[in-house]
C-alpha cells in the first residue's frame, strides 16, 4: 500500500484532524435532515420559502442539496488538511499492490 | 411512427449501444473484472454508481410511492440520499486505501476470521437477491406495458443482455455501460418532468415548479392546490403526515444508514485509483442522485393533480386512453358503486381486500367486472402507485417518443442495479467462498472462470425471481436495508473507527442486529401480518425502521462483548492505523 513512511504523532495528528471535521460536518448532515425535515418539521411548516413550506422543502429538496454540498467541502477540507501534514495522495500513481495474489 | 414503433427503436439502440460498451470493455483479469482494474475516473465512478443505485424502484416506483404518501414519502428521499453522506465521510475512503476486492474481504481480515467472513456474505447474498428480484420484476413490466411482449419474454431478453455484459465486461465492464445507462435514464425522466413542469406552472424547471404557482388562475401554489384538493376528497394535507414522528426519524435513519453499507454500492469505491477519489466520486454519485431524486417529489406532486384532476368525476367512457391500458394490465381498477357511469375518487381502500381480483368480462360501461366486493367507502378506483411515472407522459398527453423515451429509461435504470448486483454476488461467490474459504490454491485463470460462472448462475436465479416473483418481493425490501444497517454498516464503521473491536465482539454483534432485524421483519410481515399495526410496534417503529434499532443493538453488543474478550491483535490494530491514512503506512 504505497511505501511512504508517516510518523506515529503525524498519524495520530491527521486523525484527530479528521474527527474533529467530521463531528462538524455530520453535525449539520444530523440538523438538516433529522432536524429540519423530520423533528422540527411542523414547527417549520409556518414559514414559507419560495412557495414552499420550509420544512417541507427541507425534507424533499433542502436536505438533498445540502448532502452535495457537505461530501464536497469534506473532500475540499480533506484535502487542504493533507496537504498541511503532507500526506497528499496525488502523487501516488496507483496504490493497488500490483502482485494482488495477495499474501494469504 | 407510432408510439409502439418509436419504443422498438429507442430500446433496440439502447441495448446495442450496451452491448458495443460490453465487447469494447471486457475484462482480462481478475482485477478488472472484480474492480475495473482500479483506474475509473472519479466523475465517471459516480455517474456509474450512480446508475447502480438508481434501480426500477427510484426510476419507476418512488415518485409513485411519494405522490400517495406526500410528507411521508421524504423518508426515501432523504434515506436514499443521505447514506451516501455516511459513505464519503466514513467508509469509502477507508475500505479504498485497505485495497481489496470486497466487503467480506474487510470483515475477514480486519476481524481475522473466517467465520466473520461467512457471516457478512450471507448478508450480501440476502440483501443482493432481494434487490435483484425486484430488478427483474420491473424489466418484465416495463416490456409488456409498452412492448406488448409477455412479462416473460421481457424477463429473457432482460437476462440475456445482463449476462452479456456482466459475464463478459464484469465490473470493466458494467461499469462504463452504467455510463451510457446513467444518461439514458436521467434523459428519460427529466424530459417528461420539464414538459410537465411546464404545462402546469410555466417554470420550465422541475425543482422549482413544484413551489410555484399554478397556471390555472387560481393564484394558488401547487403544494397549497394540492392540500386543499386532497382535504375535500377526504384525505390528510399532501405536506403533512400520517406516520409518527418517531417512526418517520426511524425509518429514515434505517434507509441512510442501510444505503451506506449496501455491499454494490460500497464496492464501486474500490474501482477509483486513489483515496482521495474515493471522497470525490462519492460526491459526484451524489450530484448525479440528487438530479433524479429532486427532481422526483416534483413529478410525484405533479401526477397526483393531474390525476385527480382528469380522473374524478369523468365518465368511464369519457376517460382516456392510459386508463384503459392500465386497467387492461391489472394496475387500476374501477367499481361504479354510486350507478352513476362516472369515476369517483376518494379516500380509502376502493375494494375489500386492497387488490383487485378481475372475473370474466365487461360490466356495463366496459370496465372489467371485479369479483371483489366493494368497500364502504365512497372511493371507487384502485391504482398502483407503480404505473404513475410509466403513466406521467400519457397522463399529460406528452408525444409518443417521450413515452417511447421514458419505457428506455425505466430498463436502463433495472439492468444497471440488477448488473451492478449480480457482479457483487459472483464475487462474493467466487473470491471470497470458493478462493478465500473452500479451495485452497486457486489461479487467476480458475478464479476468473468461477468469477463469470457464477455471474452466469447468479442471472439464471435472478430472471427464475423475475419469471416466477415470488409474492413477498414487495414486504422484502425491508429486509435488504434493515440487514445492512443492523449488520453491515456497524461491521465496517466499528473496524475502522475502534480499533479494540475485536473478532469476538464484532461476529456477536453482527449476529444479534441481524437475528433481531430479521425476527422483527418475519414476525410483522409474515408471521403475523394482521398484527403489523403501530400500536403493536416497538417504541411505535415499523418493520421499515426497524433496522435503526438492530443498529443499536448490534453496536452495544458488539462493545460489551469486546470489553471481556481477547484484545484486538497489534497487527490488526496497525492495519487500522495505516487504513487511516490517505497514502502510506505509520513508521513503526
Amino acid at each position: 500500500m504505497g511505501h511512504q513512511k508517516i510518523s506515529k504523532e503525524i498519524a495520530d495528528q491527521y486523525w484527530k484532524a479528521n474527527i474533529r471535521l467530521l463531528l462538524k460536518l455530520l453535525s449539520v448532515w444530523f440538523i438538516v435532515s433529522f432536524g429540519a425535515g423530520v423533528i422540527f418539521v411542523e414547527d417549520l411548516n409556518q414559514f414559507h420559502f419560495f412557495g414552499f413550506k420550509l420544512g417541507f422543502w427541507f425534507a424533499q429538496q433542502g436536505s438533498i442539496l445540502i448532502f452535495v454540498a457537505l461530501i464536497f467541502i469534506y473532500s475540499h477540507k480533506m484535502q487542504k488538511l493533507e496537504e498541511a501534514f503532507n500526506i497528499n495522495d496525488d502523487f501516488e500513481p496507483d496504490s493497488y499492490d500490483e502482485d494482488e495474489g495477495e499474501a494469504s | 411512427m407510432t408510439t409502439q414503433m418509436l419504443t422498438y427503436v429507442f430500446v433496440g439502440l439502447s441495448f446495442t449501444l450496451y452491448i458495443g460498451i460490453a465487447i469494447w470493455t471486457r475484462a482480462g483479469s481478475t482485477k478488472e473484472f472484480y474492480v475495473a482494474g482500479g483506474h475509473v475516473p472519479p466523475v465517471l465512478n459516480g455517474m456509474a454508481t450512480a446508475a447502480d443505485w438508481m434501480s426500477a424502484a427510484s426510476f419507476i416506483s418512488m415518485a409513485g410511492i411519494i405522490a400517495f404518501m406526500g410528507y411521508d414519502g421524504s423518508v426515501y428521499l432523504m434515506g436514499w440520499t443521505g447514506g451516501y453522506v455516511l459513505l464519503a465521510f466514513l467508509l469509502a475512503p477507508y475500505l479504498r486505501k485497505f485495497g481489496k476486492f470486497t466487503v467480506p474481504d474487510f470483515v475477514g481480515e480486519r476481524y481475522y476470521s473466517k467465520f466473520a467472513r461467512i457471516v457478512a456474505v450471507v448478508c450480501l447474498l440476502i440483501v443482493s437477491f432481494t434487490y435483484v428480484a425486484g430488478q427483474m420484476r420491473g424489466v418484465g413490466i416495463v416490456f409488456s406495458r409498452f412492448l406488448e411482449v409477455e412479462i416473460n419474454t421481457g424477463v429473457y431478453i432482460g437476462m440475456t443482455i445482463v449476462f452479456f455484459y456482466a459475464v463478459l465486461g464484469g465490473m470493466k465492464g458494467i461499469t462504463y455501460t452504467q455510463v451510457a445507462q446513467y444518461c439514458v435514464l436521467i434523459f428519460a425522466y427529466l424530459v417528461p418532468a420539464i414538459f410537465i413542469s411546464m404545462m402546469l406552472t410555466d417554470n420550465p424547471i422541475p425543482q422549482l415548479g413544484l413551489g410555484a404557482t399554478v397556471n390555472d388562475g387560481s393564484g394558488l401554489s401547487i403544494l397549497a392546490k394540492l392540500d386543499s384538493v386532497l382535504v375535500d376528497l377526504g384525505f390528510g394535507k399532501y405536506t403533512s403526515g400520517n406516520k409518527s414522528t418517531l417512526d418517520v426519524f426511524a425509518i429514515t435513519a434505517a434507509l441512510m444508514i442501510g444505503t451506506a453499507g449496501l455491499p454494490h454500492v460500497i464496492v464501486r469505491f474500490f474501482t477509483v485509483p486513489k483515496v482521495s477519489d474515493a471522497r470525490r466520486s462519492a460526491g459526484w454519485a451524489l450530484v448525479f442522485i440528487a438530479i433524479l431524486y429532486t427532481t422526483a417529489p416534483a413529478v410525484a406532486a405533479f401526477a397526483r393533480l393531474n390525476f385527480v384532476e382528469t380522473i374524478n368525476n369523468t365518465q368511464y367512457e369519457a376517460t382516456p386512453s392510459w386508463f384503459k391500458n392500465w386497467e387492461n394490465i391489472g394496475l387500476i381498477a374501477w367499481a361504479d358503486k354510486n350507478g352513476d357511469g362516472a369515476v369517483q375518487y376518494y379516500a380509502g381502500d376502493a375494494l375489500e381486500g386492497g387488490k383487485p381480483q378481475y372475473g370474466e368480462g365487461r360490466g356495463e360501461f366496459g370496465e372489467r367486472a371485479l369479483i371483489n366486493t366493494p368497500s364502504s367507502s365512497k372511493n371507487e378506483v384502485y391504482v398502483d402507485r407503480d404505473i404513475m411515472v410509466l403513466a406521467n407522459p400519457e397522463i399529460s398527453n406528452l408525444p409518443g417518443w417521450v413515452i417511447a423515451l421514458v419505457a428506455a429509461g425505466g430498463l436502463a435504470a433495472a439492468l444497471s442495479t440488477a448488473a451492478g448486483l449480480l457482479l457483487v454476488i459472483s464475487t462474493s461467490i467466487s473470491h471470497d467462498l470458493l478462493k478465500k474459504t473452500l479451495v485452497n490454491n486457486l489461479s487467476e485463470k480458475q478464479e476468473l472462470r468461477y468469477a463469470r460462472l457464477s455471474a452466469a448462475f447468479a442471472v439464471i436465479i435472478a430472471g427464475f425471481f423475475g419469471v416466477y416473483p415470488p409474492a413477498f418481493v414487495a414486504q422484502v425490501v425491508a429486509f435488504a436495508f434493515g440487514l445492512a444497517a443492523a449488520s453491515i454498516f456497524p461491521a465496517l464503521f466499528m473496524g475502522i473507527f475502534m480499533k479494540s473491536m475485536n473478532r469476538e465482539g464484532a461476529i456477536a454483534g453482527m449476529l444479534a442486529g441481524m437475528v433481531f432485524t430479521f425476527g422483527y421483519i418475519v414476525y410483522f410481515k409474515f408471521m403475523e401480518p394482521s398484527a403489523n399495526v403501530a400500536a403493536n410496534w416497538l417504541f411505535g417503529i415499523s418493520p421499515e425502521g426497524i433496522g435503526f434499532i438492530g443498529m443499536i443493538i448490534n453496536f452495544a453488543v458488539a462493545i460489551s462483548v469486546a470489553k471481556f474478550t481477547k484484545p484486538t491483535p497489534d497487527a490488526i490494530k496497525d492495519m487500522v492505523a495505516n487504513i487511516r491514512l490517505p497514502v502510506g503506512e505509520v513508521k513503526k
